[in-house]
C-alpha cells in the first residue's frame, strides 16, 4: 500500500462501511420481522405518526373550533360524523386527529428528556461511585418516592404561572413528564454500569491510560445503549399516559386538543350520564392502540438488540 | 548494579484496608526485570502475584495502601501524579491480562481496540494507527484484515494474542503477563508461549511472567521467584530453581506437577496438606511452617530472610541458612 493509493483505500473503505452497515440493517430487520408484535406495533405507530403529521391537512380548523362547528351536540356515529360529536357539535374524529398530535409530541419530547437525564445520571453514578453516586442516588429517589401526581401538579402550575419562563403549556407537560420520569431510567442505567464496570475490559482501558470521558463514552455507552433504546419506547409509552393523565385533570392547554383534553370534556360534559359512548371511547380507545404500540415496539427492539434473547 | 533497569521493585508492600481490619497481600517484595529478560512469579492463588502486577500501574482499588519503590525506568510510580501516571499506563509498561476472553469489549471490532492505546497516547492520525494495528496483527500472527471482526470471531487462543497485540501498542518497555495462558489448552498455550518468548528476544522488552504453572514458567523464564504468603521464598536462575529447590515450598510446589507416563507418580502422595495462609492470620515466623514437610522446632519463631542457597539462587528457609553456615 503506498502513500499514492491511500485516498482511494480511504473511499473504498467507507464504502466498505457502509455496504456493512446496510447488511447488518438487514440482518436486524430480518430479527424485527420475525416478531409479529413488533411489525403490528410499527404499523400502528406509522398510522398515528401520519394523522400526527398529516393533521393540519386532514382537518379544517374550522371544524374543530367551538362556534364554527358543522354537527349539533351529542350525535351519534353516522355516515357525516363517523364517530359522532361532542358537546358543541364538533367531529369527535376531527378531535383525535388533532389530538394525536399533541399527544405524541408531548410522549415523545418527555422521553427525550426523561431518557437524556436518566442516561448521564446513571452512567455518571455507576461509575464514579462513592459521592456521586450517593448524591445522585439521594437524589432521584427523593423523585421516586413522592408520588407522580401530586408532584406533577406542583411543577406543572409553578412552570405555566412563571412569568419570565414563557412556555407553553404544551411544552411544560413534557417537562414536568420528563423531570418526574428520569429517576427509573437513572436507576436501570446505573446497574448496568455497575455491571459493565466490573468487565475486565474497563480495567485493560484504564491500565492503557484512559480517562473518565473515554471509559465512559468509550466503553459503557455503547454497552448499555441497548438498554437505553428498549427503555425509550418504554418510557414514551408512560409518557403519553402521563400526558393523557395530567390533560384530564385539566392541567392541559385549554386552546389545543390532545386525547387527554378530549377525555376531559367527555367527563366535565356529561357524556357518561347521557350514554354518549362515542364521546368517551374513541380518545381511550386510542391511547390504549398507542402505548400498545410503543410497548410491542419497544420488546421486539429489546430482541433483536439483546443476542440472548433471539431464536426464542 | 548501576545501570537502570526497566522495571525495579524494591521493598514492596501492598495492604489492603478492610473493615476486619488490614489484610497484608504483598510484604516486602524485591524485584527487578532488564531488557530482553523474562522473570516468572510463581506461587498459589491468592499470595499476591496479581496484586504485583497492578501495584506497577496503580490499578489497586482505593482501599490498598502501597509502600515501598516502583521504579519504572527509574521513575517512581508512586510518586507519580495523575496525569503523569496516565501517560505512564500502557507505554511504559503493559498489562497482558488474565483472561483475555472477557478483557475485550464485546461491542467493539478488535482493531478499534487495538488502536486505541495508541490513539491515548499518541498524535498519530486514525489511518497510521490503523496501519501500526495491521503490524501488530502479523507480529502475533494474525492476519491483518481481522481488525474488523469483534472479540466473539477468535477463538481463545486468538484473543489471547489480540491481548498481546494491544500490549504491545505502544511499545512499551515492560510488559507484565498475569496468567496469560490460563485457560487455554496446552497446544495453544505452547503457542502463545512461544510467541512471547520470541517478541521478548527481538523487541528487547523486559517481562514479568506470572503463573501458577510451573511448566510455563520453566520453558519461558531466565530467572523465576515462588512466593508464598506475600513474600519471595525462594529465587533464582529457572531451570536452578524447580531442578534442585532449596526450599521445601518450592519442592512441594514442582513435586506437584504430574508426570506423564510416571507409573510410580501415581501412588506416591503428592502436593501440600492444608491451604495458603489467611494474609490477616500469618502464622508467627515463617509462614510456611505449619504446611512444611520439614520444619524444625525454631521455625515457629525464626526470622527468615532470603540466604544465598546456590549461583545467583536464594531461598528464605532456615535449613538453608544452617546448610550455608556448616558448608563454610
Amino acid at each position: 500500500m503506498t502513500a499514492d493509493a491511500t485516498p482511494a483505500v480511504r473511499r473504498s473503505a467507507r464504502s466498505i462501511v457502509w455496504t456493512r452497515r446496510r447488511r447488518a440493517f438487514a440482518r436486524n430487520w430480518k430479527e424485527y420481522r420475525r416478531n409479529r408484535e413488533g411489525l403490528i406495533g410499527l404499523v400502528m405507530l406509522a398510522f398515528f405518526a401520519f394523522l400526527a403529521l398529516a393533521g393540519p391537512w386532514l382537518v379544517d380548523p374550522e371544524t374543530t373550533a367551538v362556534i364554527t362547528a358543522p354537527g349539533r351536540p351529542f350525535e351519534p356515529p353516522s355516515s357525516q360524523f363517523w364517530l359522532g360529536t361532542d358537546e358543541f357539535g364538533r367531529p369527535i374524529l376531527a378531535l383525535l386527529i388533532e389530538g394525536a398530535r399533541v399527544s405524541l409530541m408531548v410522549g415523545l419530547i418527555a422521553t427525550v428528556f426523561s431518557i437524556v437525564i436518566g442516561t448521564v445520571v446513571g452512567i455518571m453514578a455507576g461509575h464514579f461511585g462513592g459521592w456521586t453516586d450517593t448524591v445522585l442516588m439521594r437524589v432521584s429517589d427523593w423523585l421516586l418516592v413522592l408520588p407522580f401526581l401530586p408532584l406533577a401538579i406542583v411543577l406543572l402550575v409553578i412552570l405555566q404561572s412563571s412569568s419570565w419562563l414563557q412556555i407553553s403549556p404544551v411544552t411544560a407537560i413534557a417537562i414536568v413528564v420528563g423531570i418526574t420520569s428520569w429517576p427509573a431510567t437513572a436507576r436501570l442505567i446505573r446497574s448496568q454500569t455497575l455491571a459493565v464496570k466490573s468487565r475486565p475490559y474497563l480495567e485493560r482501558a484504564r491500565a492503557l491510560g484512559a480517562g473518565h470521558w473515554h471509559q465512559m463514552s468509550r466503553h459503557i455507552l455503547p454497552n448499555v445503549m441497548p438498554l437505553v433504546l428498549a427503555n425509550t419506547t418504554l418510557t414514551v409509552a408512560g409518557a403519553v399516559l402521563a400526558e393523557t393523565t395530567l390533560s384530564f385533570i385539566g392541567l392541559g392547554d385549554p386552546l389545543r386538543h390532545s386525547w387527554g383534553t378530549t377525555l376531559d370534556g367527555a367527563f366535565g360534559s356529561g357524556a357518561i350520564s347521557i350514554g354518549a359512548w362515542w364521546y368517551l371511547i374513541p380518545p381511550g380507545v386510542a391511547i390504549v392502540l398507542v402505548v400498545l404500540a410503543f410497548t410491542w415496539v419497544g420488546h421486539a427492539l429489546e430482541t433483536v438488540l439483546n443476542p440472548r434473547l433471539q431464536g426464542r | 548494579m548501576s545501570a537502570i533497569s526497566l522495571l525495579e521493585i524494591k521493598d514492596l508492600t501492598v495492604t489492603y484496608s478492610s473493615s476486619d481490619g488490614d489484610i497484608p497481600a504483598v510484604r516486602g517484595v524485591d524485584l527487578r526485570v532488564d531488557p530482553g529478560q523474562t522473570l516468572g512469579v510463581a506461587g498459589e492463588s491468592g499470595c499476591g502475584k496479581s496484586t504485583i502486577v497492578a501495584s506497577v500501574l496503580r490499578l489497586l482499588p482505593k482501599s490498598a495502601t502501597v509502600t515501598g519503590q516502583i521504579l519504572l525506568d527509574g521513575e517512581n510510580v508512586l510518586e507519580m501524579g495523575w496525569g503523569r501516571l496516565r501517560a505512564a499506563r500502557w507505554a511504559e509498561a503493559s498489562i497482558i491480562f488474565q483472561g483475555a476472553m472477557h478483557s475485550l469489549n464485546p461491542v467493539q471490532r478488535v482493531g478499534n481496540q487495538i488502536a486505541e492505546p495508541i490513539l491515548v497516547h499518541e498524535q498519530t492520525s486514525e489511518q497510521e494507527a490503523n496501519a501500526r494495528v495491521g503490524e501488530l496483527l502479523e507480529q502475533v500472527g494474525l492476519p491483518a484484515s481481522r481488525a474488523q471482526n469483534y472479540p466473539h470471531q477468535f477463538s481463545g487462543g486468538q484473543k489471547q494474542r489480540l491481548m498481546i497485540a494491544m500490549a504491545l501498542a505502544c511499545r512499551p518497555k515492560v510488559i507484565l503477563a498475569d496468567e496469560p495462558t490460563t485457560a487455554l489448552d496446552v497446544m495453544v498455550q505452547a503457542q502463545v508461549l512461544g510467541l512471547m518468548s520470541e517478541l521478548v528476544r527481538e523487541l528487547g522488552v523486559g517481562l514479568i511472567l506470572i503463573s501458577h504453572d510451573l511448566s510455563v514458567l520453566s520453558r519461558t523464564c531466565q530467572r523465576v521467584a515462588v512466593m508464598y504468603a506475600g513474600k519471595f521464598v525462594e529465587q533464582g536462575p529457572s531451570d536452578q530453581v524447580f531442578g534442585s529447590p532449596s526450599h521445601p515450598y518450592t519442592e512441594a510446589l514442582a513435586g506437584a506437577f504430574p508426570t506423564i507416563g510416571d507409573r510410580a507418580f501415581r501412588y506416591a502422595p503428592r502436593g501440600l496438606a492444608g491451604d495458603p495462609p489467611h494474609p490477616q492470620d500469618l502464622p508467627t515466623g515463617c509462614p510456611f511452617h505449619p504446611r512444611c514437610p520439614v520444619a524444625q522446632p525454631e521455625c515457629p519463631t525464626a526470622v527468615v530472610e532470603l540466604w544465598p542457597s546456590g549461583p545467583g539462587q536464594s531461598a528464605a528457609c532456615v535449613l538453608v541458612r544452617d546448610r550455608d553456615r556448616v558448608s563454610r
